[in-house]
This record gives C-alpha cells, structure tokens and sequence, in this order.
C-alpha cells in the first residue's frame, strides 16, 4: 500500500516538474528571443533581411556589419562608427561607478559607525534621491555644470552620474555595514587605528559581496544611461548610448538593419560582461565565521 | 591613590543618568570583577575606562594620570570583546600584532611579541589561519592574545565567555585565573555570571539600576550581603529571603517564621542587636548549603536550630538534592548532600546553621549590620 502511494507521489512529481520545467523553458526561449534576432541578423547580408525572413539563420555568413558599426558607420554627420563613443563611455563610466562606490562606502561607513546627531535624517534625504526621476533635474544640473564649467566635458557627466548614483551605494554600504560589528570598530580603535585605517584595513577589506553589488549597479545605469548622455555631453564626449541613437537615426538611404543590430550588442556587451565576470564575486560570504561560531 | 581610581564617576545620556557617582579604586595587581544583570550599566562603566563612552563626570585615573577625553589607544589599556571582534580579513598572526602595527612598533619587535604571546596561549600552530577556521575556544585564545601582546597596564574583558559552551566556558575560566595569577596584571572583568565573579574576581562591585550595590571580597559578598539584592544575586540556588518576626526567647533574639502548615518555628539569632527590632517585621536570609540534614550540619557553628517542615520537591543533581520547603509563605530551597534521606510529601528534621543567617530591614532591604 504505502508503496503504490509513494510511486504515485513520484510520477506526480515528475509530471508537475515536467510542466515546470516545459513552462520555464518556453519563458526563456521567449525571452531569448529578441537576442537571437539581434545575433542572427547582425552576420546577414542586408538583402537577405529585406528580403523577409528576419528568424532564419544567415545563408551567407559574415562580420562585416559588425566592422561597419564599430569603425565606418555614419553617426551623425561623421562616418566613425560607434568606436570614439564606446572609449567616450568607458571614460565616463569606470570614474563614476569608481567614485560613487568609494563615495558610498564612506557614508556607509559614517553613517553606521560614526553616528552623530540627524545621522537618520540625512541618510533618508540621500535615500531620496533615489526617488527623483531623471527628468526633473534637468534643467538644474544644467545650470550647475554650466557654473562649475564642466559643461560638455566627459567630468562633468561623470559629476553627474556621482551624484545621482551616490543615493544608491550609500543605501548599499549603509546596510551593509549596519550589521558589520561596532564591536570589531572599537577593538581597532582600541589598537590604536584612526578613521581612514579602520576604513581601508578593516571594513573595506570585508565589503567585497556588496562592493560588486554596487558596481555592477552603477556600471549598467551608467553605461545605459542615454537622457544624461543625450543631455549634457559634447560632441566629443557623447556616449555610446547616444550614439547608437545617432547611428539608427542618421541613415542617408537604405537602413542597415544588420549593422544597427551589430551596433546594438556592441553597446550592450561590457553590461553582461560585468555580469558575467563579477557575478562569481556576488554570493561570496567574506564575513563567515568573523564573529562568533 | 590606586592604580586605577574611577572617583565619583556618572554616565548620562541626555537628562537620563544610567551610572550614579561610581567610587571604585583598583590597585595594581587586581582582578576586578563588574557583576550584575543585564541593563546595570556594568558594560557601561567599562566602556567608559577604555575610552568608548564619554565620562559625563568624575574622573577616571590610571596610573594618577587622568583619562577623561584621552582616545582609547593612548590609554594603554587592552580589551576583550564577547565576540571576540577579530578582524575576519586577518590573520591570526596579523590579528595580534595590528594594535602593535598601529602604535609605529617596528617589524622585528612585533614579530617576537607575537612568538611570546603565541608560547604564552599555545596558539602558535595557528599564526597563519583566518578568524573564521578557529573555534570558539582558539578565537577567545587569539582575543586575549591580542590583548596581551600590547603589555597594558589594565586589561578589560567584557564578558569574555559567554559565547563559549558550559563546559569550554569552565576550562577557560580556569585560564583567565592562571593567566592572572601567572602575569599579576590589573584586570577588569565584567560578566553577569556570578560564578564566573565568584571564582575569577579579588574583589567584586556588584552592580544594579546604575548603582554600585556593594564591593568587597566574594567572601565578603557571599557573607555579608549589603541588601537584599545582592544576597539574592550571588549565589546558586539564591539565597532565601523570607518574612519573619523578631521575638525574645531566653533572653536572645529569635526570628520566628511560619511554617507550610501555618505552625510557626523559632530560629535564634547570632546577631545580639536584633534585640532592638523585638516584635518587629524582618526578612531572614538563608543560603540554601546553610540548610542540611542532621549528618551534615557544621560541627563547627555554634548556632545550629533545628527546624521540622515538609518536603515539597526534591531535585537530585548528582553531588546534590535540592529540597524545596514552604518557609514564611515562600518557597525556600535547601541543597543537601546527595544521599539525605528525603522524600517529597514527608515531614523532616532540618538544621538551619543559624550563624550563617542574615536579617534585612523589610522598608529598605538593606542588612541589618551586627
């Protein structure tokens, strides 16, 4: 008896996984399915995309769109291709999400173990800023870039996203450390270690889950980032996000569908790279075991 | 003048004051332990001599130097946390000698402070490991070896061993006592264990509601508790306080309290200047150990009173059996040797060591000092 009821158990089982299994595949394959237009039709011909068939594999395989969106493509008025403007970028982006992170941990840091007087009330202000939507600082930041001269320059977008992304990683590094033992603080302090040292030879040392957290955060905002990029950037420090814009946009003629998707997962590429490579780091419990057993 | 002096001492927080005039004089060599239940400000106090809490007032001297505003790493002091509080990013070796590091200590000195400190803790096998592959018995080696490689001159443990099992927690006791014994340091220890206090300590302040309650030597606090608290605090089972009258009974003073069935006993006193409360109400104060069966009473007390109550529980603990009576409407436990014939239900013949006994004024809780 019990044995014909736990082979039920079991076939019901593989029946329900079964299903699971078939639903999340077909959600995956869904949602792969935008990607796999993009690759596919980044190594076509063009005719073979105007002549129809966007889902079929290439027939005549070849790179050449994906040169062209890297080094020839008219972006605006210039044939450079998207290569200036991925160099624009990471010399936009590494600064910021740098800062930002190293900005983060020491309000983080102060905020949880050099606590004073209104600490909670400006670490809700700081928080925020996370709640202020793009749009409205616009015309404010403007004028502040303007007046600090920065205006136009790779700095003063990397002021920029600083000041928007410190919101998120003091939020980070705040509750991070929140549960980081004061304990382990007053020992250093005890052993004679002053502010910084306690900072760089104690704390920082044991952040790196949330550390990657913030910078894989940091990093997609900003290299997403179009509205600021669009916004504030001159002509020489445009990101690659405006000018894959540019580079759809700007088409005298035929659209090369092929070189625009080549385009696209340029730009997207050092995103899931920093996924990929920084990942590993994500679920990595440095404090087991620092206290007590 | 002591090696460490905490003169008058008051810790507020706002308008709120959690530590009142504190008066402590420690001399070198001492071991002091801080006792009391959680909320006593004990953790306080100490934080306060390492230099973590401000003084609001008063003083705290070590070596006749003044302390107040000093930071903690010019104070010379070292501590013991509960958690240990290694840095989990260290090594061991690293652990013990970043204090060293930080106070400019070149690299060969710190090296052969660590290879001392290691003998010392026999902890040397261990120098290259991370925090988090120790046990809790090596993590609490490592943290005192932390604090000894800096050579202060007071030590402070905050609760070094409650994180640890009861048995570690024993055999690590025993090491802090040898350690102590051994090096002759001036130590204070805070812990809410009165064992702990009991057995490590030189001297006691127990502390309750941000009052120091009494300070003394454990034999003094076993014996001679200041009120009622700390004779119910220190000691285990507690000691039993129960309500009584005082009467005349040839001539002495007496304290007659009422028995399970309402029957009343007389138990004279030692104490002569319990005459002058004749008719009043006390509360009488009997450690339980004080309480045997005919074959155990000290043969040395002159003041033996023997006392027939009824057995409510007995709780056989293996080197003991604790018998609970009803004394004076209270539950009342006495620990007997193990092999005391004692039954639950049945009436038996105690002998209360009566020399032993304390009285407390019932408005106060203070003792009634002899």
């Amino acid at each position: 008896m019990s044995v014909a009821t736990q082979d039920t158990a079991i076939r019901t089982g593989r029946v329900t996984r079964t299903l699971i299994y078939l639903v999340l595949l077909l959600f995956a394959l869904f949602y792969m399915l935008p990607l796999y237009v993009m690759l596919v039709n980044s190594v076509k011909p063009l005719d073979e995309i105007t002549g129809g068939g966007m889902m079929n594999l290439p027939k005549v395989f070849t790179l050449e769109p994906w040169a062209k969106a890297w080094s020839s493509a008219q972006i605006g008025v210039e044939p450079t291709g998207l290569k200036p403007y991925f160099w624009n970028s990471i010399k936009m982006v590494v600064p910021a999400v740098i800062i930002s992170t190293v900005l983060g941990a020491l309000n983080g840091y102060v905020l949880t173990k050099w606590r004073f007087r209104g600490d909670t009330i400006l670490f809700g202000l700081m928080l925020f800023a996370c709640f202020i939507p793009f749009q409205i600082v616009l015309i404010p930041m403007a004028r502040m870039l303007g007046l600090m001269g920065v205006a136009g320059t790779t700095w003063g977008l990397v002021l920029v996203h600083v000041v928007y992304g410190i919101g998120f990683t003091t939020l980070y590094f705040r509750n991070y450390y929140a549960v980081f033992p004061t304990e382990l603080i007053r020992a250093a302090q005890i052993d004679g270690a002053g502010f910084f040292q306690i900072f760089w030879r104690i704390l920082l040392p044991s952040s790196g889950p949330i550390a990657v957290v913030s910078i894989i955060w940091q990093f997609t905002n900003i290299w997403n980032d179009f509205l600021f990029g669009a916004s504030f950037a001159g002509a020489d420090s445009q990101p690659m996000t405006v000018a894959l814009n540019n580079l759809v946009q700007s088409s005298t003629g035929v659209k090369e569908y092929n070189v625009h998707f080549a385009g696209a997962i340029l730009a997207a590429l050092p995103t899931l790279l920093v996924y990929i490579v920084a990942g590993r780091y994500f679920v990595r419990g440095l404090m087991a075991g620092s206290v007590k057993g | 003048m002591g090696f460490l002096d905490i003169d008058n001492t008051t810790k507020s927080y706002g308008a709120v004051e959690v530590l009142h005039k504190v008066d402590i004089s420690v001399e070198e060599g001492e071991f002091l332990v801080l006792v009391g239940p959680s909320g006593c400000g004990k953790s306080t106090l100490l934080n306060m001599i390492a230099g973590l809490e401000e003084i609001s007032s008063g003083e705290i001297r070590i070596k006749d130097a003044v302390m107040n505003g000093v930071h903690p790493s010019k104070r010379n002091i070292a501590m013991v946390f509960q958690s240990y509080a290694l840095y989990p990013n260290m090594t061991v070796g690293q652990n013990i000698t970043f204090g060293l590091e930080m106070h400019g200590v070149p690299k060969p000195e710190r090296e052969k402070a660590m290879k001392d400190v290691a003998g010392l803790l026999q902890i040397e096998q261990l120098m290259d490991r991370k925090p988090g592959a120790l046990s809790g018995g090596q993590r609490q080696r490592v943290a005192m070896g932390r604090a000894l490689v800096r050579n202060p001159d007071v030590f402070l443990f905050d609760e070094p061993l409650s994180n640890l099992d009861a048995k570690l927690r024993v055999d690590m006791r025993t090491e802090i006592k040898k350690l102590h014994q051994k090096l002759g340091t001036t130590i204070v220890y805070v812990t809410h264990d009165q064992i702990e206090a009991m057995t490590l300590s030189t001297r006691i302040a127990v502390m309750y509601g941000g009052y120091v309650q009494q300070l003394g030597t454990p034999q003094e606090i076993y014996d001679s508790p200041a009120n009622v608290f700390v004779a119910t605090f220190m000691g285990s089972p507690a000691m039993n306080v129960v309500p009584a009258k005082v009467a005349i009974e040839d001539g002495k003073p007496a304290a007659v309290v009422a028995l399970h069935d309402g029957r009343s006993t007389t138990l004279p006193f030692s104490q002569d200047n319990l005459a002058a409360w004749n008719g009043r109400d006390i509360m009488l104060g009997i450690r339980p150990e004080t309480i045997t069966d005919e074959d155990a009473a000290d043969r040395k007390s002159s003041n033996i009173a023997p006392m027939t109550n009824r057995i409510t529980v007995t709780e056989p603990a293996g080197s003991d059996t604790f018998v609970t009576m009803t004394l004076g409407g209270k539950d009342v436990i006495a620990r007997m040797r193990s092999d005391a014939d004692v039954r639950p239900g049945a009436d038996f013949k105690f002998l209360v060591n009566m020399e032993k006994a304390v009285a407390f004024d019932p408005d106060t809780e203070m003792r009634i000092v002899p």
